[in-house]
């Protein structure tokens, strides 16, 4: 169970503060399925890099079954378990898809293994492999290796930071077969940003966050249509169906 | 032969003992001690300057030379003349490299100048493997220097490695390729502490549809410097890529000054040259797997030196 306990973000813009994330306070159980909303710039993906330790909170508290991880560095919450899925991951010339794969995986992954998380992920894995993550790589493909890596390994809690940003129509739709097949499966709880809708009907619960605080929150079927008929009303950040 | 010679020529030749197969000529300590020439691979002694004649005869298929170089002395220097003849048709792998272990004070330096004169369709892979070692504050020095002629259609790919320990390096290749030829050099260098390395490489382009392509790959760390001055010239109806990407790290300082020259208006001759440090989200994307800033690191230059 992963819990955050009034935990706030705020950073010095000159000789102003600006609060990214405030006070925010949620309990996400094992197992649950979690999408996270809402429009740009709320402190979304803020609340997904303070979980994994990338930044630190100015003051709350992250529990992780009950251990208190908020001092813990990057390193340490991935050995608990933790993992997270980069918006824009990096590239590294001269890593293949395999060994990145294997280095998320903790030791050497054999062939086929590699190959069933490219598979589920819409690559063709053999022409994969031993391919290097670098620039030679679209945004889709970067991005859907990087949803891999999370695959890989033995995780309690994945976070993935819009998975769907750069990607296009026909992945997304096996994007989101992934991640049912992930829910089916799986045993670590999983945050997911989004916003799209056929992510978000996947969710166990929704989190709504706004300018840095929780806005709405609670399970899919009661959030979901309040969210559909708030934004039909007067909003553009609804997503485009896939 | 000793214990620490085997650990030496496993580092930079890949092999733990005397080859089993192939042909084969040890140095050490400036001078041969071990020679093994086959049916198909003669190496004699030059007779009028240090070092060797390997010739291949053409058309042999799949022979491997092993020609390693080590010195585990100090104060020693060493200049070697070795002259690779490879026959019409012939395919070769050459795995050369010279390890210094050095404890003592005084510099141990080993100058290689090799000259490669491929016959016509011959296939030449050649491996280089530079390493230097010893607790001892004696510089280990090494400046090969790399000739080779490349006849009409005829390969060429070398592989040549500098990856820990040595001091100071200041590596010249020069190529000549006739019509057809193709040459595919991958330049592998890591500098550390105080070490200064100096890449020079002319390649010339001579006949038509000769192309080349030019790798370079280094990371310096600590506060070693390094330049390298890759020049392709198109003198015919040909191709040719030039890249040159560093990772620098710490103090180091690394200048890359890739140069290119067509004098040929078909001649088509691209480059490209990057320097950077590792990038952050690099590191925290590992470490979010579970590695230390450290093991991240270590990780990404051996991915990028692999």
């Amino acid at each position: 169970m992963l819990e955050l306990k009034n935990v706030s973000f705020s950073v010095n813009d000159g000789d102003a503060k600006l609060d990214i994330v405030k006070d925010v306070s949620l309990t996400i159980p094992d197992g649950k399925f979690i999408v996270i909303t809402g429009p740009n710039g709320g402190g979304k993906s803020t609340l997904a890099r303070l979980i994994m330790g990338i930044e630190n909170p100015t003051s709350g508290q992250i529990l992780l079954n009950g251990v208190d991880i908020t001092g813990m560095t990057v390193t340490e919450r991935a050995k608990m378990g933790i993992g997270y899925a980069f918006q824009q991951p990096p590239r590294f010339k001269g890593l293949t898809v395999r060994r990145l794969l294997s280095l998320a995986h903790g030791n050497e992954l054999p062939e086929d293994q590699c190959c069933s998380y490219l598979t589920k992920v819409g690559l063709c894995s053999r022409d994969y492999l031993n391919r290097e993550v670098d620039t030679s790589l679209s945004g889709g493909e970067v991005k859907r290796i990087e949803i891999a890596t999370l695959m890989a390994r033995e995780l309690n809690v994945a976070i993935y930071d819009e998975p769907e940003a750069g990607i296009d129509l026909w992945s997304f739709t096996m994007l989101v077969d992934s991640f049912k097949a992930i829910m089916a499966n799986r045993k670590e709880s999983i945050v997911i940003i989004s916003h799209q809708e056929r992510i978000m009907q996947l969710a166990d619960e929704i989190v709504v966050i706004a300018d840095g605080a929780i806005r709405n929150y609670g399970p899919k079927d009661e959030v979901f249509p309040k969210l559909m008929n708030e934004f039909d009303a007067g909003c553009t950040f609804r997503g485009n169906e896939g | 032969m000793e214990k620490i010679d085997l650990s030496m020529l496993q580092k930079i030749a890949d092999i733990g003992s005397i080859p089993s197969v192939g042909a084969y000529n040890i140095r050490k300590n400036g001078a041969g001690v071990e020679r093994r020439s086959t049916e198909n691979v003669e190496i004699v002694t030059k007779t009028d300057k240090p070092g060797i004649d390997i010739k291949i005869k053409p058309g042999v298929k799949a022979e491997k030379v092993h020609i390693p170089v080590i010195i585990t002395e100090e104060g020693v220097n060493d200049t070697v003349y070795n002259d690779f003849y490879i026959g019409e048709g012939a395919d070769v792998e050459i795995v050369a490299g010279c390890g210094i272990h050095n404890s003592g004070c005084q510099t141990s330096e080993h100058d290689g100048i090799h000259r490669f004169f491929i016959g016509k369709n011959a296939k030449v892979k050649y491996v280089e493997k530079h390493y230097g070692e010893g607790e001892g504050t004696g510089q280990r020095i090494l400046n090969p220097t790399t000739q080779v002629f490349m006849e009409e259609n005829s390969y060429c790919e070398m592989e040549m490695v500098q990856i820990e320990g040595v001091d100071s390096t200041i590596r010249d290749t020069d190529v000549h390729m006739e019509a057809g030829a193709k040459y595919v050099v991958l330049e592998k260098l890591m500098t550390h502490g105080k070490q200064k390395a100096e890449s020079n490489m002319i390649i010339n382009l001579n006949g038509k549809d000769a192309s080349a392509q030019i790798i370079s790959r280094s990371v310096a760390k600590d506060e070693s410097e390094q330049i390298f001055k890759p020049t392709a010239v198109g003198n015919a109806d040909c191709k040719a890529h030039v890249q040159c990407d560093s990772i620098i790290m710490d103090s180091a300082k690394i200048s890359s000054v890739p140069a290119i020259t067509a004098n040929n208006a078909d001649a088509q001759i691209v480059h490209e040259a990057a320097i950077g440090r590792i990038n952050n989200d690099q590191l925290l994307k590992l470490m979010t797997f579970g590695m230390t800033e450290e093991e991240a690191e270590n990780i990404i230059v051996q991915g990028f030196l692999a």
